[in-house]
């Protein structure tokens, strides 16, 4: 598989990355190594092998519901850009 | 053209844990804002989700009670979206493999039985809040909600009118919070209901092209909702238009529903397995476990109420509206022996006087044990209906035990016949003309006659004690 150009700044755009036409053919050609890499990993037989979802074969551990954590926003705002009222202040979005 | 209407309902619940899906934050609402958001929930660099075993045991729970496959081995996915109040920058959800899969539900429209299939539930984590008042042109982000765990539950699109849909959404609801998985409470976001909505000819085999109502928060709008998007896309396609696959919103004070976005800008999620998470497993330890402190539900508690009780299938189903007024139900019937009048009372009287006060069945200030006690008075002819309401007003004000009340009140219904046949005689001497009346064939005059002794009783001699005897008098 190989990826176009108009990929690349798709993904960019899904990724909010902006980049313009130079860069985005830097990062086409390195994505497309990558995706070679990929496409040898693919060209395994994995006939009759069941897909794991990690890449270690263990399972999630699990914690009781208790509340353990204690009220730390005035910690987390001193780094905050803006804040209001104890909200973060961001860029106006409305959908 | 006869068309038909194809619905299909996601329905997120907010699990009823304590803590947060993989953290240990409070999930109590209406905290300050930012109080209960801990360094997971707002996403700083290098930490790590742990996730709650409450939260899966819940899900568990709903697959038992649907009868649903729990998938042994079931994992987290990344969704990926940016939005302000997902600080990651995705969502952690289940795809290809979520914990439920498939299970039923029975709804009754008109008093006809359908079963909805499930498609699946999967666990997942809510966002926080964005709140667009203005501050200073900007946006403010309250992460209390982001993190907590919720079920987002998908039926099969086998609803095919507004009103099978809110059956479907009710009898949900009524099973989330009957398996206490979810306090159902939709002003606060608990249960939020989303309907996929298309619609085809009759006769048709494929789908038509849907649209999907985001966010409905009440059964009332869900009906609104969906009514008023089935006559838009029906209108539309007769008058030549087309239908575009949209997210759209329905506004309650207009009625309508609008365009929120289109495909053309839908989502790409880019969904893979969150390498921060390992596969979640159920052994069937577990899962019995679970199974074995599920409570009697809601189907199988209308068969036994119809059984053993008498009661009739819309009773049963009114009565089990929700485990308190089952569990209610019962006890006043176990209490009093008399499963029909016991429905009555709670149907009738009770759900009034409660209805009235604004109160639900938990805060009702009559006990089962106190009403049950007050039919047991009934029955045994100590009480007629009439003074059974005066001994209910007394037991709504807090008077004390049935007893007490028919015994300070001077409740008790005549049972001494020589002191009502007194009071007959008097009402027969006094009311001349209706006796004559009687006599010369009027059926009406024994009713006159009744209401008089009752009244000269003060509602205090047993009715079809009165009849009796005054039939037999007026007959000598």
């Amino acid at each position: 598989m190989s990826l176009t150009p108009d990929d690349v700044k798709r993904i960019a755009r899904l990724a909010r990355i902006e980049i313009d036409d130079a860069q985005a053919q830097a990062t086409q050609a390195r994505l497309n190594s990558i995706f070679d890499l990929i496409a040898s990993m693919q060209a395994v037989n994995t006939d009759g092998i069941a897909p794991m979802a990690h890449a270690q074969e263990v399972t999630q551990r699990l914690r009781d519901d208790a509340v353990t954590e204690t009220d730390r926003h005035a910690a987390f705002q001193a780094v905050a850009p803006a804040v209001e009222n104890g909200l973060y202040l961001v860029p106006k979005v409305i959908e | 053209m006869k068309w038909e209407t194809v619905i299909g309902l996601e329905v997120h619940t907010q699990l009823a844990t304590k803590s947060k899906i993989f953290s240990g934050s409070s999930t109590a609402f209406g905290a300050a804002p930012n109080t209960q958001a801990s360094a997971v929930d707002i996403a700083l660099p290098g930490v790590l989700p742990v996730l709650n075993k409450g939260a899966v045991e819940c899900a568990i729970r709903f697959g038992l009670a649907i009868g649903a496959t729990l998938n042994r081995v079931n994992v987290f996915d990344r969704k990926n979206y940016f939005y302000p109040d997902l600080p990651k920058g995705y969502q952690i959800s289940q795809l290809a493999k979520p914990i439920v899969e498939g299970g039923a539900l029975t709804i009754a429209v008109d008093g006809e039985e359908k079963t909805i299939h499930l498609t699946r539930a999967h666990m997942e984590e809510d966002a926080g809040k964005s709140l667009h008042e203005d501050f200073h042109g900007m946006t403010g982000i309250d992460l209390n909600r982001a993190g907590t765990p919720l079920l987002e539950i998908v039926s099969e699109p086998e609803m095919r009118s507004s009103a099978e849909a809110v059956a479907y959404a009710r009898a949900l609801h009524t099973l989330v919070t009957w398996i206490g998985i979810c306090d159902g409470n939709m002003q606060e976001g608990s249960f939020r209901v989303d309907a996929n909505v298309s619609v085809r000819p009759v006769g048709q085999a494929e789908f038509g092209t849907r649209r999907e109502i985001k966010n409905l928060n009440s059964f009332k709008f869900l009906q609104q909702a969906i009514d008023y998007e089935v006559r838009w896309q029906i209108e539309t396609l007769e008058d030549g238009g087309r239908i575009e696959q949209a997210t759209v919103l329905f506004d309650p004070d207009t009625g309508e529903t609008r365009m929120m976005r289109s495909k053309e800008d839908a989502h790409d999620y880019r969904y893979f397995p969150d390498p921060d998470l390992l596969p979640v497993k159920l052994d069937d330890a577990w899962i019995e476990s679970v199974r074995a402190v599920l409570p009697e539900l809601p189907a199988a508690m209308q068969a036994h109420f119809q059984r053993d009780y008498g009661v009739s299938a819309y009773d049963a189903a009114v009565l089990t509206g929700s485990r308190a007024l089952a569990d209610y139900f019962e006890a006043v019937a176990k209490t009093c022996g008399q499963g029909k009048l016991a429905a009555n009372w709670v149907m009738g009287e009770l759900a009034a006087a409660l209805n009235k006060a604004e109160l639900d069945i938990g805060q009702s200030p009559v006990s089962a044990a106190r009403l049950g006690a007050l039919i047991a008075r009934i029955q045994d002819g100590t009480l007629s209906g009439k003074l059974a309401r005066q001994v209910f007003e007394g037991l709504w004000e807090g008077a004390g035990e049935v007893d007490a009340i028919i015994e300070a009140r001077g409740l008790k219904q005549m049972s001494d016949s020589g002191e009502l046949e007194k009071i007959i005689d008097e009402v027969l001497a006094a009311n001349q003309k209706s006796v004559e009346e009687f006599r010369s064939g009027k059926d009406k005059a024994f009713n006159a006659l009744i209401g008089q002794v009752m009244k000269a009783s003060r509602g205090k001699a047993n009715p079809a004690q009165v009849n009796t005897l005054l039939k037999a008098k007026l007959q000598n």
